[in-house]
């Protein structure tokens, strides 16, 4: 009481209440600010990749505590044709795909780089496919796909008379596995072709001038100025396209469901058919979990293509 | 806003000079340039243009090629639209998806604006670490969590709740919101907030009464990214949700609608249609923010 008192008296100003004090006392302010991001990253993110992990070395099933079997799962994921047939595809899909997505993407960013009308409205156009959620155009997709009413067969036997047959897009391995492709590629293109031309709007045209008065040709200008200015974003753009191809889910949940005969799984619907519709939430993890040294490769990929354009940097200021 | 130093400014100038340096005819620029362009436009429309006119045949145009042209519609029809959303459970699908996305942004833009000012402003030791390790965070995909999460959703006792969702989407759009937002709070000048100090401003009020309002565009661009990511989001929903009702619209229209070897096209079509309006709308009174923040982030 008498302490109280003391300090009541030496104090002069008024202070602000002991709420605001504590607020404005900086390492309880910043940890006060981090706490919401990172508690929830922790409970949901990083909790979930330790457990999936640990989960992935169990013989857990939903419903009942699995207990510690050591490499198991891998071992028998290993001599399982249906989980190396999906490791396949899954590269397979992620190469072709964005090799296409790159390619197309690219050079739809360089005709939208040159002078046209409407050039905002084409744009908001063309992020149409990207804005719209992946499952309802992959819907759409599999309406166009469609064995008996496919548009596409349609356009192609009874338009152009190119074929006698309809195709068959979905029913069998290859045919349904470029499908997927191809829906992935059309959803990819305008995030791609949107970033780089970001990327090349950047690059000062006074290089394109002075390109052109040494007589360069077009290949030329795009080969040694477009290209090598665009890498360090294309190095960004693709490490993020090659991550969410590769762990896909949606479009082949929705278009093919993994069929026909297993044969269009990707390894993240393979975990979801034998972890979470089968039950087997051990072997699911194990499948999932066989995902990572891939994302590794790519996450290393991007690290270093970053440090390649800080050396670039670098040596342009020298 | 998010300006790339290193181009020099260049950013509008750009756009302009290619006319000046093509010095080739009109012809060929038609070739080169229109054509494809108009090929890449038709490509990537024809889906939504084919979903449309899908939703609006009636059933005996809709299998009748030989009689209709399938790239019109004769007698255009309501019927698979008042079908879903009299019949089913649409409209119940559509308010889950709009509360739940809308409450996944409102935490992610509440969790992610004070970490983004904590990093970017605060700078206490070790600032650059957590950035990067919630940049980091951005690069676990959902498809290796969702197995686990489930477990852990179950544990907690949220499973098959709109918290589930609300809970677990800020895992991905947190690392994004905060990525854009530090990008924007360093194009703020850190002398407004010295001078905000010097009047005896607390910290909080200086993030509430001078960073935020800077920062609106940014807000405005987090949040609509947040909305639609969240709207787009399937894998979470398809595994932590199981009673019909409280399912999201991807998700419901994938495994509610389809139902049995027939499957109702006119009505997925329907489905799939008013399920991207409310995102197709939104994303076209932002369209700019969509552009800068997709462009700012790559950039960063």
């Amino acid at each position: 009481m008498t302490v109280a008192t003391m300090t009541d008296w030496t104090r002069v100003r008024p202070q602000p209440s002991w709420l605001a004090r504590l607020f404005d006392h900086k390492p309880f302010l910043v940890f006060a600010c981090l706490l919401p991001a990172c508690g929830l990253l922790l409970v949901f993110l990083t909790y979930p990749l330790g457990l999936g992990i640990w989960l992935a070395f169990t013989d857990t099933k939903i419903g009942r505590t699995g207990e510690w079997i050591g490499f198991e799962n891998f071992e028998y994921l290993m001599t399982d044709p249906q989980f190396w047939s999906a490791v396949f595809f899954s590269v397979f899909y992620t190469a072709v795909a964005t090799f296409g997505k790159f390619g197309l993407g690219l050079w739809l960013a360089l005709l939208l780089n040159n002078h046209l009308p409407f050039k905002s409205l084409l744009r908001a156009i063309i992020l149409l496919p990207w804005i719209v959620p992946t499952v309802l155009s992959a819907i759409a997709f599999w309406w166009i796909y469609d064995p008996q009413f496919s548009i596409l067969s349609y356009l192609a036997v009874d338009v152009l008379h190119l074929r006698t047959k309809y195709f068959d897009f979905l029913s069998t391995t290859w045919p349904a596995r470029w499908s997927l492709v191809a829906a992935n590629i059309w959803r990819g293109i305008p995030f791609v072709a949107i970033s780089l031309l970001a990327g090349l709007q950047t690059i000062s045209p006074s290089l394109y001038e002075a390109a052109l008065l040494d007589g360069s040709t077009a290949w030329q200008r795009f080969r040694y100025i477009t290209f090598p200015l665009l890498l360090p974003i294309l190095a960004i753009v693709m490490t993020f396209s090659i991550i969410f191809t590769f762990t896909d889910f949606q479009l082949v949940y929705a278009i093919t469901r993994g069929g026909p005969i297993n044969s269009t799984h990707l390894m993240a619907t393979l975990a979801f058919q034998r972890g979470i519709s089968g039950g087997e939430l051990g072997e699911g993890s194990a499948i999932a979990v066989s995902m990572i040294p891939f994302l590794i490769f790519a996450t290393l990929f991007s690290y270093f293509a970053l440090a390649r354009r800080k050396w670039q940097q670098g040596e342009a200021n020298d | 806003m998010t300006d790339v130093p290193a181009g020099g400014g260049s950013t509008n100038t750009a756009s302009a000079t290619p006319e000046q340096l093509a010095w080739d005819s009109r012809a060929r620029r038609m070739v080169t340039i229109y054509l494809p362009l108009a090929c890449f436009v038709i490509i990537l429309l024809f889906p939504f243009y084919w979903m449309a006119i899908t939703a609006f045949k009636p059933d005996s145009e809709l299998y009748d090629y030989k009689h209709y042209n399938p790239f019109l519609v004769s007698s255009p029809t309501l019927q698979h639209i008042k079908h879903l959303l009299f019949e089913t459970a649409y409209p119940r699908w559509l308010t889950t998806t709009m509360g739940i996305s809308l409450a996944a942004t409102v935490v992610s833009l509440f969790a992610s604006v004070l970490a983004a000012y904590a990093i970017q402003r605060l700078r206490f030791r070790g600032s650059q670490y957590v950035g990067l390790a919630i940049y980091l965070a951005y690069l676990v995909p959902p498809s290796i969590l969702f197995i686990p999460l489930a477990t852990t959703v179950y544990q907690l006792g949220l499973f098959d709740t709109p918290f589930a969702l609300i809970l677990t989407y800020p895992t991905f759009l947190v690392p994004f919101c905060t990525w854009l937002l530090i990008g924007y709070f360093k194009s703020i000048p850190y002398e407004l907030e010295e001078c905000a100090l010097i009047d005896g401003a607390t910290r909080l009020q200086i993030l509430r009464r001078i960073t935020l309002p800077l920062a609106i565009p940014g807000l405005i661009s987090a949040g609509i990214f947040s909305f639609t990511l969240s709207w787009n989001e399937f894998i979470y929903a398809l595994a932590f949700i199981q009673s019909s009702e409280k399912k999201t619209v991807p998700v419901a229209i994938l495994t509610e609608l389809v139902s049995g070897d027939v499957y109702q096209w006119g009505a997925l079509m329907a489905g799939s249609l008013l399920g991207s309006l409310p995102v197709a709308i939104f994303y076209s009174f932002f369209v700019d923010y969509y552009v800068s923040s997709l462009t700012g982030a790559v950039k960063e």
